[in-house]
Protein backbone atom coordinates (compact mmCIF):
# COMPACT_ATOMS: atom_id res chain seq x y z
CA UNK A 1 0.00 0.00 0.00
CA UNK A 2 1.27 3.68 -0.63
CA UNK A 3 1.93 5.77 2.23
CA UNK A 4 2.83 8.95 0.95
CA UNK A 5 3.06 10.05 -2.80
CA UNK A 6 4.15 13.44 -3.92
CA UNK A 7 2.91 14.52 -7.53
CA UNK A 8 4.19 16.67 -9.64
CA UNK A 9 5.44 19.40 -6.67
CA UNK A 10 6.84 22.53 -7.55
CA UNK A 11 8.03 25.89 -5.02
CA UNK A 12 9.62 28.30 -5.85
CA UNK A 13 10.89 31.05 -4.03
CA UNK A 14 11.35 34.34 -5.61
CA UNK A 15 12.70 33.17 -9.01
CA UNK A 16 14.30 30.26 -7.50
CA UNK A 17 12.92 26.81 -8.06
CA UNK A 18 13.49 24.77 -4.94
CA UNK A 19 11.97 22.18 -5.44
CA UNK A 20 11.07 21.31 -9.40
CA UNK A 21 8.07 18.89 -10.69
CA UNK A 22 8.86 16.08 -8.02
CA UNK A 23 7.29 12.93 -7.89
CA UNK A 24 7.71 10.45 -5.09
CA UNK A 25 6.38 7.68 -3.90
CA UNK A 26 6.81 6.06 -0.69
CA UNK A 27 5.11 2.49 0.29
CA UNK A 28 4.00 1.13 3.91
CA UNK A 29 6.82 0.12 6.03
CA UNK A 30 9.61 1.51 3.86
CA UNK A 31 12.63 3.25 4.87
CA UNK A 32 13.28 5.77 1.59
CA UNK A 33 16.22 8.33 2.09
CA UNK A 34 16.55 11.44 0.37
CA UNK A 35 19.97 12.07 -0.90
CA UNK A 36 21.79 15.41 -2.63
CA UNK A 37 24.35 17.88 -2.01
CA UNK A 38 23.09 20.60 0.09
CA UNK A 39 21.01 23.39 -1.68
CA UNK A 40 19.01 20.36 -3.91
CA UNK A 41 15.86 21.25 -2.26
CA UNK A 42 15.62 17.92 0.28
CA UNK A 43 14.67 20.20 3.25
CA UNK A 44 11.98 22.39 0.71
CA UNK A 45 11.22 19.19 0.03
CA UNK A 46 9.81 18.18 3.16
CA UNK A 47 8.91 21.71 4.17
CA UNK A 48 6.11 20.86 1.34
CA UNK A 49 5.47 17.16 2.40
CA UNK A 50 4.77 18.56 6.12
CA UNK A 51 2.43 21.37 5.05
CA UNK A 52 5.13 23.99 6.41
CA UNK A 53 5.00 25.76 3.20
CA UNK A 54 2.39 25.00 0.26
CA UNK A 55 3.53 24.66 -2.96
CA UNK A 56 2.97 26.30 -6.38
CA UNK A 57 1.50 23.37 -8.38
CA UNK A 58 1.43 19.76 -7.43
CA UNK A 59 0.00 17.87 -4.30
CA UNK A 60 0.67 15.14 -1.65
CA UNK A 61 -1.14 12.64 -0.75
CA UNK A 62 -0.85 11.07 2.43
CA UNK A 63 -2.46 7.44 2.97
CA UNK A 64 -5.36 8.07 -0.08
CA UNK A 65 -5.76 11.60 1.69
CA UNK A 66 -5.02 14.76 -0.09
CA UNK A 67 -3.01 17.33 2.14
CA UNK A 68 -3.36 19.68 -0.06
CA UNK A 69 -3.63 23.49 2.10
CA UNK A 70 -3.45 21.95 5.07
CA UNK A 71 -1.79 23.20 8.06
CA UNK A 72 1.16 21.23 9.84
CA UNK A 73 -0.95 20.71 12.65
CA UNK A 74 -3.72 18.57 10.51
CA UNK A 75 -1.15 16.65 8.94
CA UNK A 76 0.33 15.48 12.30
CA UNK A 77 -3.08 14.58 13.32
CA UNK A 78 -3.68 12.59 9.91
CA UNK A 79 -0.36 10.19 11.56
CA UNK A 80 2.70 11.95 9.99
CA UNK A 81 5.60 13.77 12.21
CA UNK A 82 8.67 15.04 11.51
CA UNK A 83 12.17 16.55 13.02
CA UNK A 84 14.00 19.21 11.60
CA UNK A 85 18.03 19.54 10.87
CA UNK A 86 18.21 22.56 13.65
CA UNK A 87 16.85 20.75 16.18
CA UNK A 88 13.19 21.74 17.00
CA UNK A 89 12.32 21.46 20.87
CA UNK A 90 11.41 23.08 24.12
CA UNK A 91 14.67 24.20 25.09
CA UNK A 92 13.66 25.75 28.11
CA UNK A 93 11.89 23.38 29.69
CA UNK A 94 12.72 20.05 31.27
CA UNK A 95 13.57 16.53 28.93
CA UNK A 96 10.06 14.79 30.59
CA UNK A 97 8.28 18.06 29.96
CA UNK A 98 9.21 17.97 26.30
CA UNK A 99 7.34 14.23 25.89
CA UNK A 100 4.57 15.06 28.19
CA UNK A 101 3.21 18.34 26.45
CA UNK A 102 3.37 16.08 22.68
CA UNK A 103 1.76 13.23 24.44
CA UNK A 104 -1.19 15.46 26.32
CA UNK A 105 -1.29 17.39 23.03
CA UNK A 106 -1.75 14.08 21.27
CA UNK A 107 -4.54 12.97 23.93
CA UNK A 108 -6.63 15.95 22.69
CA UNK A 109 -6.13 17.65 25.67
CA UNK A 110 -5.02 21.00 25.56
CA UNK A 111 -8.53 21.83 24.79
CA UNK A 112 -9.01 21.55 28.96
CA UNK A 113 -9.12 24.14 31.11
CA UNK A 114 -9.11 22.23 34.51
CA UNK A 115 -7.24 18.59 33.59
CA UNK A 116 -4.17 19.75 36.06
CA UNK A 117 -0.89 18.48 33.73
CA UNK A 118 1.76 17.99 36.69
CA UNK A 119 1.23 14.18 37.20
CA UNK A 120 0.08 13.12 33.65
CA UNK A 121 1.53 10.36 31.59
CA UNK A 122 4.57 9.59 33.87
CA UNK A 123 4.85 6.23 32.58
CA UNK A 124 4.29 6.93 29.22
CA UNK A 125 6.52 9.66 28.91
CA UNK A 126 9.56 7.97 30.90
CA UNK A 127 8.61 4.69 28.50
CA UNK A 128 9.16 6.63 25.46
CA UNK A 129 12.24 8.26 27.23
CA UNK A 130 13.72 5.15 27.43
CA UNK A 131 12.99 3.93 23.83
CA UNK A 132 15.86 6.76 22.70
CA UNK A 133 17.87 6.03 26.06
CA UNK A 134 17.52 9.66 27.37
CA UNK A 135 15.44 8.10 30.82
CA UNK A 136 18.20 9.27 33.37
CA UNK A 137 18.10 12.86 31.67
CA UNK A 138 14.11 13.42 32.32
CA UNK A 139 15.12 16.11 35.09
CA UNK A 140 17.45 17.95 33.11
CA UNK A 141 16.68 21.28 31.04
CA UNK A 142 16.53 20.41 27.30
CA UNK A 143 18.36 23.06 25.94
CA UNK A 144 21.44 21.34 28.37
CA UNK A 145 21.98 18.35 26.49
CA UNK A 146 24.27 17.71 24.39
CA UNK A 147 23.33 18.33 20.66
CA UNK A 148 22.98 14.67 19.31
CA UNK A 149 20.86 14.02 22.52
CA UNK A 150 18.72 17.08 21.53
CA UNK A 151 18.58 15.44 18.32
CA UNK A 152 16.88 12.09 20.38
CA UNK A 153 14.64 13.86 22.19
CA UNK A 154 13.25 15.67 19.32
CA UNK A 155 13.04 11.88 17.96
CA UNK A 156 10.99 11.11 21.19
CA UNK A 157 9.06 13.81 21.16
CA UNK A 158 7.88 13.29 16.98
CA UNK A 159 6.77 9.62 18.48
CA UNK A 160 4.69 10.59 20.61
CA UNK A 161 2.11 11.67 18.28
CA UNK A 162 2.22 7.74 17.40
CA UNK A 163 2.70 8.90 13.78
CA UNK A 164 2.43 6.20 10.60
CA UNK A 165 4.85 8.06 8.98
CA UNK A 166 8.02 9.53 10.40
CA UNK A 167 10.06 12.38 8.59
CA UNK A 168 13.81 13.24 9.75
CA UNK A 169 15.21 15.81 7.96
CA UNK A 170 19.08 15.27 8.39
CA UNK A 171 18.92 13.50 11.84
CA UNK A 172 23.14 12.94 12.07
CA UNK A 173 23.54 16.46 10.43
CA UNK A 174 25.84 17.95 13.52
CA UNK A 175 27.08 14.61 14.81
CA UNK A 176 30.43 12.66 15.12
CA UNK A 177 31.13 9.40 13.30
CA UNK A 178 30.75 7.36 16.38
CA UNK A 179 27.27 9.00 17.22
CA UNK A 180 26.30 8.96 13.59
CA UNK A 181 26.55 5.29 14.28
CA UNK A 182 24.57 5.04 17.01
CA UNK A 183 21.89 7.71 16.58
CA UNK A 184 21.28 5.51 12.69
CA UNK A 185 20.96 2.04 14.95
CA UNK A 186 18.74 3.52 17.20
CA UNK A 187 16.31 5.02 14.18
CA UNK A 188 16.48 1.79 12.56
CA UNK A 189 15.98 0.09 15.64
CA UNK A 190 12.88 2.33 16.55
CA UNK A 191 11.61 1.83 13.21
CA UNK A 192 11.01 -1.70 13.44
CA UNK A 193 9.69 -1.78 16.64
CA UNK A 194 6.92 0.55 16.10
CA UNK A 195 6.56 -0.65 12.18
CA UNK A 196 6.62 3.12 10.58
CA UNK A 197 7.39 4.79 7.60
CA UNK A 198 10.32 6.33 7.28
CA UNK A 199 11.35 9.17 5.16
CA UNK A 200 14.42 10.94 5.59
CA UNK A 201 17.29 12.66 4.23
CA UNK A 202 21.13 12.59 4.37
CA UNK A 203 24.17 13.48 3.56
CA UNK A 204 26.23 11.09 4.89
CA UNK A 205 26.48 7.97 1.75
CA UNK A 206 27.42 4.73 3.89
CA UNK A 207 24.30 5.96 6.44
CA UNK A 208 22.09 5.83 3.60
CA UNK A 209 22.99 2.33 2.16
CA UNK A 210 22.73 0.82 5.14
CA UNK A 211 19.34 1.36 6.49
CA UNK A 212 17.36 2.93 3.45
CA UNK A 213 15.79 0.24 1.18
CA UNK A 214 14.97 3.24 -1.33
CA UNK A 215 17.32 6.22 -2.27
CA UNK A 216 15.88 9.16 -4.15
CA UNK A 217 18.49 11.24 -5.49
CA UNK A 218 17.55 15.39 -5.90
CA UNK A 219 19.48 18.11 -7.39
CA UNK A 220 18.98 21.07 -8.16
CA UNK A 221 15.27 20.62 -7.27
CA UNK A 222 14.48 17.23 -9.51
CA UNK A 223 14.48 14.04 -8.73
CA UNK A 224 17.07 12.15 -10.94
CA UNK A 225 16.95 9.06 -9.60
CA UNK A 226 14.95 6.12 -7.50
CA UNK A 227 15.40 2.75 -6.98
CA UNK A 228 17.06 0.03 -4.36
CA UNK A 229 20.48 1.40 -2.82
CA UNK A 230 22.37 -0.54 -5.38
CA UNK A 231 20.69 1.07 -8.58
CA UNK A 232 21.26 4.24 -7.29
CA UNK A 233 25.06 3.63 -7.03
CA UNK A 234 25.28 2.66 -10.01
CA UNK A 235 23.24 5.23 -12.03
CA UNK A 236 25.77 6.73 -14.01
CA UNK A 237 24.29 10.11 -13.78
CA UNK A 238 24.18 9.82 -10.06
CA UNK A 239 27.97 9.18 -10.38
CA UNK A 240 28.83 11.72 -12.28
CA UNK A 241 26.76 14.77 -10.30
CA UNK A 242 27.09 13.45 -6.69
CA UNK A 243 29.07 10.42 -5.97
CA UNK A 244 31.76 11.57 -8.49
CA UNK A 245 34.95 11.14 -6.10
CA UNK A 246 33.83 7.64 -5.00
CA UNK B 1 4.33 27.03 36.96
CA UNK B 2 2.99 25.44 39.69
CA UNK B 3 5.12 24.80 42.73
CA UNK B 4 3.29 24.79 46.84
CA UNK B 5 5.07 28.00 47.72
CA UNK B 6 3.19 30.10 45.55
CA UNK B 7 -0.02 28.31 47.12
CA UNK B 8 1.36 29.22 50.62
CA UNK B 9 2.02 32.87 50.20
CA UNK B 10 -1.78 32.97 48.25
CA UNK B 11 -2.98 31.13 51.22
CA UNK B 12 -1.57 33.44 53.59
CA UNK B 13 -2.29 36.43 51.67
CA UNK B 14 -5.89 35.52 51.85
CA UNK B 15 -5.83 34.65 56.01
CA UNK B 16 -4.54 38.24 56.37
CA UNK B 17 -6.98 39.77 54.21
CA UNK B 18 -9.71 38.32 55.90
CA UNK B 19 -8.88 39.85 59.63
CA UNK B 20 -7.92 43.06 57.43
CA UNK B 21 -11.42 44.98 57.78
CA UNK B 22 -11.69 43.69 61.16
CA UNK B 23 -8.50 45.55 62.48
CA UNK B 24 -7.60 47.91 59.94
CA UNK B 25 -8.44 51.50 59.40
CA UNK B 26 -11.19 52.23 56.76
CA UNK B 27 -8.04 53.54 54.25
CA UNK B 28 -5.98 50.65 54.53
CA UNK B 29 -8.97 48.34 53.46
CA UNK B 30 -9.99 50.84 50.63
CA UNK B 31 -6.20 50.44 49.13
CA UNK B 32 -6.78 46.73 49.47
CA UNK B 33 -9.63 46.49 47.71
CA UNK B 34 -8.18 48.18 44.79
CA UNK B 35 -5.19 45.90 44.86
CA UNK B 36 -7.54 43.22 44.74
CA UNK B 37 -8.92 44.13 41.43
CA UNK B 38 -5.90 45.29 40.05
CA UNK B 39 -4.38 41.92 40.99
CA UNK B 40 -6.79 39.92 39.23
CA UNK B 41 -6.29 42.36 36.13
CA UNK B 42 -2.67 41.63 36.03
CA UNK B 43 -3.26 37.45 36.51
CA UNK B 44 -5.65 37.96 33.91
CA UNK B 45 -3.11 39.77 31.19
CA UNK B 46 -0.19 37.16 32.51
CA UNK B 47 -1.97 34.19 30.66
CA UNK B 48 -1.10 36.14 27.37
CA UNK B 49 2.32 37.91 28.53
CA UNK B 50 3.26 34.94 30.75
CA UNK B 51 2.08 31.53 29.62
CA UNK B 52 1.71 32.22 26.16
CA UNK B 53 4.28 34.61 25.48
CA UNK B 54 1.83 37.18 23.29
CA UNK B 55 2.47 40.86 25.23
CA UNK B 56 -1.16 42.69 24.89
CA UNK B 57 -0.42 46.13 24.88
CA UNK B 58 -4.32 46.61 24.83
CA UNK B 59 -5.78 44.78 28.12
CA UNK B 60 -6.91 47.47 29.60
CA UNK B 61 -10.03 47.29 26.95
CA UNK B 62 -11.81 44.70 28.50
CA UNK B 63 -11.26 45.92 32.11
CA UNK B 64 -13.19 48.89 30.81
CA UNK B 65 -15.71 47.01 28.48
CA UNK B 66 -16.52 44.96 32.00
CA UNK B 67 -17.12 48.08 34.00
CA UNK B 68 -19.02 50.52 31.44
CA UNK B 69 -20.90 47.57 31.02
CA UNK B 70 -21.78 46.69 34.44
CA UNK B 71 -22.24 50.16 35.36
CA UNK B 72 -25.16 50.06 32.51
CA UNK B 73 -26.90 46.87 33.37
CA UNK B 74 -27.27 47.92 36.75
CA UNK B 75 -27.58 51.71 36.75
CA UNK B 76 -29.25 52.20 33.34
CA UNK B 77 -31.08 49.19 32.96
CA UNK B 78 -31.72 48.65 36.69
CA UNK B 79 -30.71 44.83 36.33
CA UNK B 80 -30.58 42.77 39.73
CA UNK B 81 -26.27 43.17 40.47
CA UNK B 82 -25.77 39.32 39.81
CA UNK B 83 -27.38 39.79 36.59
CA UNK B 84 -25.51 42.84 35.67
CA UNK B 85 -22.10 41.33 36.51
CA UNK B 86 -22.45 38.14 34.62
CA UNK B 87 -23.93 40.16 31.89
CA UNK B 88 -20.74 42.37 31.61
CA UNK B 89 -18.53 39.39 32.08
CA UNK B 90 -20.48 37.39 28.64
CA UNK B 91 -20.57 40.53 26.99
CA UNK B 92 -16.62 40.98 27.43
CA UNK B 93 -16.04 37.53 26.81
CA UNK B 94 -17.93 38.26 22.91
CA UNK B 95 -15.99 41.21 23.23
CA UNK B 96 -11.96 39.48 22.98
CA UNK B 97 -13.39 36.68 20.72
CA UNK B 98 -14.31 39.03 18.34
CA UNK B 99 -11.21 41.69 18.70
CA UNK B 100 -9.19 38.69 19.78
CA UNK B 101 -10.34 37.04 16.30
CA UNK B 102 -8.48 39.83 14.39
CA UNK B 103 -5.14 40.10 16.91
CA UNK B 104 -3.84 36.35 17.04
CA UNK B 105 -3.40 36.60 13.24
CA UNK B 106 -0.33 37.86 14.16
CA UNK B 107 2.64 38.06 16.14
CA UNK B 108 5.32 39.71 18.38
CA UNK B 109 5.00 43.67 17.97
CA UNK B 110 2.13 43.14 15.12
CA UNK B 111 -0.06 41.56 18.11
CA UNK B 112 1.16 44.11 20.58
CA UNK B 113 0.07 47.06 17.62
CA UNK B 114 -3.22 45.56 16.82
CA UNK B 115 -3.90 45.16 20.71
CA UNK B 116 -3.04 48.89 21.24
CA UNK B 117 -5.45 50.03 18.73
CA UNK B 118 -8.25 48.09 19.37
CA UNK B 119 -8.51 49.45 22.59
CA UNK B 120 -7.96 52.71 21.78
CA UNK B 121 -10.86 52.23 19.29
CA UNK B 122 -12.51 51.12 22.54
CA UNK B 123 -11.19 54.18 24.35
CA UNK B 124 -13.11 56.34 21.49
CA UNK B 125 -16.36 54.63 21.82
CA UNK B 126 -15.87 55.41 25.66
CA UNK B 127 -15.36 58.78 24.95
CA UNK B 128 -17.95 59.52 22.11
CA UNK B 129 -20.76 57.11 22.98
CA UNK B 130 -22.34 59.50 25.50
CA UNK B 131 -25.96 58.36 26.06
CA UNK B 132 -24.49 55.07 27.20
CA UNK B 133 -20.89 55.85 28.64
CA UNK B 134 -21.60 59.27 29.74
CA UNK B 135 -18.80 60.59 27.53
CA UNK B 136 -15.78 62.60 28.53
CA UNK B 137 -17.97 63.56 31.92
CA UNK B 138 -17.94 59.23 32.40
CA UNK B 139 -20.35 57.04 33.90
CA UNK B 140 -21.30 58.87 37.37
CA UNK B 141 -22.83 57.42 39.69
CA UNK B 142 -23.12 53.74 39.81
CA UNK B 143 -26.12 52.15 41.62
CA UNK B 144 -24.31 50.12 43.42
CA UNK B 145 -27.01 48.09 45.94
CA UNK B 146 -27.65 49.03 49.65
CA UNK B 147 -25.96 45.54 50.83
CA UNK B 148 -22.22 46.94 49.36
CA UNK B 149 -22.42 50.63 49.62
CA UNK B 150 -19.97 50.03 53.02
CA UNK B 151 -16.36 49.91 52.47
CA UNK B 152 -16.35 46.50 54.96
CA UNK B 153 -18.83 44.06 52.78
CA UNK B 154 -17.61 45.71 49.62
CA UNK B 155 -14.26 44.83 50.36
CA UNK B 156 -15.62 41.04 51.33
CA UNK B 157 -17.52 40.65 48.53
CA UNK B 158 -14.35 41.58 46.16
CA UNK B 159 -12.14 39.56 48.06
CA UNK B 160 -14.61 36.49 47.31
CA UNK B 161 -15.03 36.90 43.75
CA UNK B 162 -11.37 38.28 42.88
CA UNK B 163 -10.22 34.93 45.16
CA UNK B 164 -12.45 32.27 43.15
CA UNK B 165 -11.21 34.12 40.48
CA UNK B 166 -7.53 33.66 40.95
CA UNK B 167 -8.43 29.86 41.94
CA UNK B 168 -9.81 29.48 38.68
CA UNK B 169 -6.74 31.06 36.38
CA UNK B 170 -4.63 29.19 38.62
CA UNK B 171 -6.30 25.79 37.56
CA UNK B 172 -6.01 27.01 33.81
CA UNK B 173 -2.70 27.90 34.26
CA UNK B 174 -1.58 24.53 35.75
CA UNK B 175 -3.83 22.68 32.98
CA UNK B 176 -2.89 21.09 30.25
CA UNK B 177 -4.66 24.16 28.52
CA UNK B 178 -2.17 25.90 30.43
CA UNK B 179 0.48 23.56 29.49
CA UNK B 180 0.00 23.90 25.51
CA UNK B 181 0.13 27.64 26.36
CA UNK B 182 3.87 27.66 27.57
CA UNK B 183 4.74 25.52 24.91
CA UNK B 184 3.55 27.36 22.49
CA UNK B 185 5.08 30.56 23.99
CA UNK B 186 8.70 28.04 23.98
CA UNK B 187 8.21 27.04 20.74
CA UNK B 188 5.49 28.01 18.31
CA UNK B 189 6.88 25.28 15.44
CA UNK B 190 6.85 22.62 17.53
CA UNK B 191 3.73 23.38 18.98
CA UNK B 192 2.01 23.23 15.72
CA UNK B 193 3.84 19.83 14.66
CA UNK B 194 2.89 18.45 18.15
CA UNK B 195 -0.53 19.00 16.21
CA UNK B 196 -1.70 22.14 18.01
CA UNK B 197 -3.88 24.59 16.27
CA UNK B 198 -1.50 27.86 17.36
CA UNK B 199 -4.06 30.05 16.21
CA UNK B 200 -6.94 28.67 18.09
CA UNK B 201 -5.07 28.22 21.13
CA UNK B 202 -4.02 31.82 21.49
CA UNK B 203 -7.81 33.17 20.59
CA UNK B 204 -8.53 30.47 23.58
CA UNK B 205 -6.05 32.50 25.76
CA UNK B 206 -7.21 35.99 24.56
CA UNK B 207 -11.08 35.67 25.18
CA UNK B 208 -9.44 33.60 29.35
CA UNK B 209 -7.32 36.61 29.50
CA UNK B 210 -10.54 39.04 28.44
CA UNK B 211 -13.02 37.63 30.34
CA UNK B 212 -11.40 37.59 33.64
CA UNK B 213 -9.75 41.34 33.03
CA UNK B 214 -13.80 41.86 32.26
CA UNK B 215 -14.51 40.77 35.76
CA UNK B 216 -12.06 43.06 37.24
CA UNK B 217 -13.81 45.66 35.38
CA UNK B 218 -17.08 45.34 36.87
CA UNK B 219 -15.66 45.22 40.31
CA UNK B 220 -13.96 48.40 39.35
CA UNK B 221 -17.01 50.00 38.51
CA UNK B 222 -18.34 49.37 41.56
CA UNK B 223 -15.94 50.52 43.45
CA UNK B 224 -15.29 53.59 42.08
CA UNK B 225 -19.16 53.88 41.49
CA UNK B 226 -18.43 55.18 38.23
CA UNK B 227 -16.45 54.53 34.58
CA UNK B 228 -14.33 56.76 33.06
CA UNK B 229 -12.80 56.27 29.30
CA UNK B 230 -9.18 56.71 30.59
CA UNK B 231 -9.96 52.86 31.64
CA UNK B 232 -9.54 51.98 28.48
CA UNK B 233 -6.66 54.15 27.22
CA UNK B 234 -3.34 52.42 25.93
CA UNK B 235 -1.26 54.05 29.47
CA UNK B 236 -3.57 52.02 31.85
CA UNK B 237 -2.75 48.81 29.51
CA UNK B 238 0.95 49.60 29.82
CA UNK B 239 0.38 49.87 33.80
CA UNK B 240 -0.67 46.57 33.96
CA UNK B 241 1.99 45.48 31.60
CA UNK B 242 4.44 46.87 34.65
CA UNK B 243 2.85 45.07 37.07
CA UNK B 244 3.47 41.96 35.20
CA UNK B 245 7.09 42.73 34.16
CA UNK B 246 7.34 44.35 38.39
CA UNK B 247 5.70 40.90 39.61
CA UNK B 248 7.45 38.10 37.79
CA UNK B 249 5.52 37.16 34.46
CA UNK B 250 6.90 33.39 35.05
CA UNK B 251 4.87 32.87 38.04
CA UNK B 252 1.64 32.24 38.33
CA UNK B 253 1.55 34.87 41.65
CA UNK B 254 3.80 37.42 40.04
CA UNK B 255 2.03 39.93 38.44
CA UNK B 256 -0.53 40.12 41.65
CA UNK B 257 2.72 40.84 43.51
CA UNK B 258 3.88 43.66 41.23
CA UNK B 259 -0.39 44.44 41.28
CA UNK B 260 0.19 44.86 44.99
CA UNK B 261 3.74 46.68 44.86
CA UNK B 262 2.66 49.18 42.41
CA UNK B 263 0.02 50.67 43.94
CA UNK B 264 1.44 50.52 47.66
CA UNK B 265 4.48 52.15 45.66
CA UNK B 266 2.76 55.16 44.43
CA UNK B 267 -0.11 55.62 47.07
CA UNK B 268 3.16 55.75 49.24
CA UNK B 269 5.47 58.52 47.33
CA UNK B 270 2.78 59.93 46.28
CA UNK B 271 2.58 61.73 49.85
CA UNK B 272 5.78 63.14 49.73
CA UNK B 273 6.20 64.46 46.39
CA UNK B 274 3.51 65.36 43.25
CA UNK B 275 6.35 63.91 40.74
CA UNK B 276 6.17 60.07 42.33
CA UNK B 277 6.15 59.18 38.62
CA UNK B 278 9.83 59.91 38.66
CA UNK B 279 10.37 57.32 41.55
CA UNK B 280 8.41 54.60 40.51
CA UNK B 281 9.82 55.08 37.30
CA UNK B 282 13.71 54.48 38.74
CA UNK B 283 12.56 52.16 40.56
CA UNK B 284 11.46 49.92 37.79
CA UNK B 285 14.38 50.55 36.08
CA UNK B 286 16.36 48.89 38.59
CA UNK B 287 13.99 45.58 39.02
CA UNK B 288 14.19 45.48 35.19
CA UNK B 289 17.86 45.26 35.41
CA UNK B 290 18.54 43.72 38.11
CA UNK B 291 15.81 41.33 38.80
CA UNK B 292 14.37 40.33 35.63
CA UNK B 293 12.01 37.62 37.07
CA UNK B 294 10.56 40.22 39.08
CA UNK B 295 9.66 40.90 42.68
CA UNK B 296 9.11 36.91 42.56
CA UNK B 297 12.01 35.91 40.99
CA UNK B 298 13.77 37.51 44.10
CA UNK B 299 11.93 36.44 46.47
CA UNK B 300 12.15 32.99 45.30
CA UNK B 301 16.10 33.47 44.52
CA UNK B 302 16.22 34.47 48.22
CA UNK B 303 13.72 31.69 49.81
CA UNK B 304 16.01 29.14 47.65
CA UNK B 305 19.56 29.88 49.12
CA UNK B 306 17.56 29.84 52.66
CA UNK B 307 16.19 26.64 52.23
CA UNK B 308 17.77 24.94 49.36
CA UNK B 309 14.68 23.57 48.15
CA UNK B 310 14.23 22.45 44.59
CA UNK B 311 12.60 24.43 42.11
CA UNK B 312 9.77 23.19 40.21
CA UNK B 313 8.26 26.51 38.40
CA UNK B 314 8.48 27.96 35.07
Amino acid sequence: MTMLEVENATKIFGGFTAVNKVNLTVAEGETHAIIGPNGAGKTTLFNVVSGLISPETGSVTFRGKKLNKMMPHDIVNVGMARSFQRVNIFPRKTVFENVQVALLVHARLHFNPFRQAAKLFRREGMELLALVNLEDEADRRAGDLAYGRQKQLELAVALAANPKLLLLDEPTAGMSISETKASIALINDIVEKRNLTLLFTEHDMNVVFEIADRISVLHHGEIIATGIPDEVRNNEEVKRIYLGKE
Amino acid sequence: MTNRFQIYVLLVAFALLLILPFIGSRYSVELATQILIFGLLATSLNILVGYLGAASFGHAAFFAIGGYACAYFLTTLGWPLVVSMIGAVLLTALASLVIGFFCVRLNEIYFSMLTLAFSMLVWAVALKWKPVTGGDDGFVGVAVPEYLSNYFTFFLFTLGVVTISMIVLMIIGNSTMGRVFIAIRENQTRASFLGVNVRRMRLIAFVIAGTFAGIAGTLLALYVRGMYPETAFWSQSGHILIMVLLGGMHAFIGPFLGASALTLLEVTIGQYTEYWQVFVGVILVIVVLAAPEGIFGLVRSVTKRLGGQKDDDA
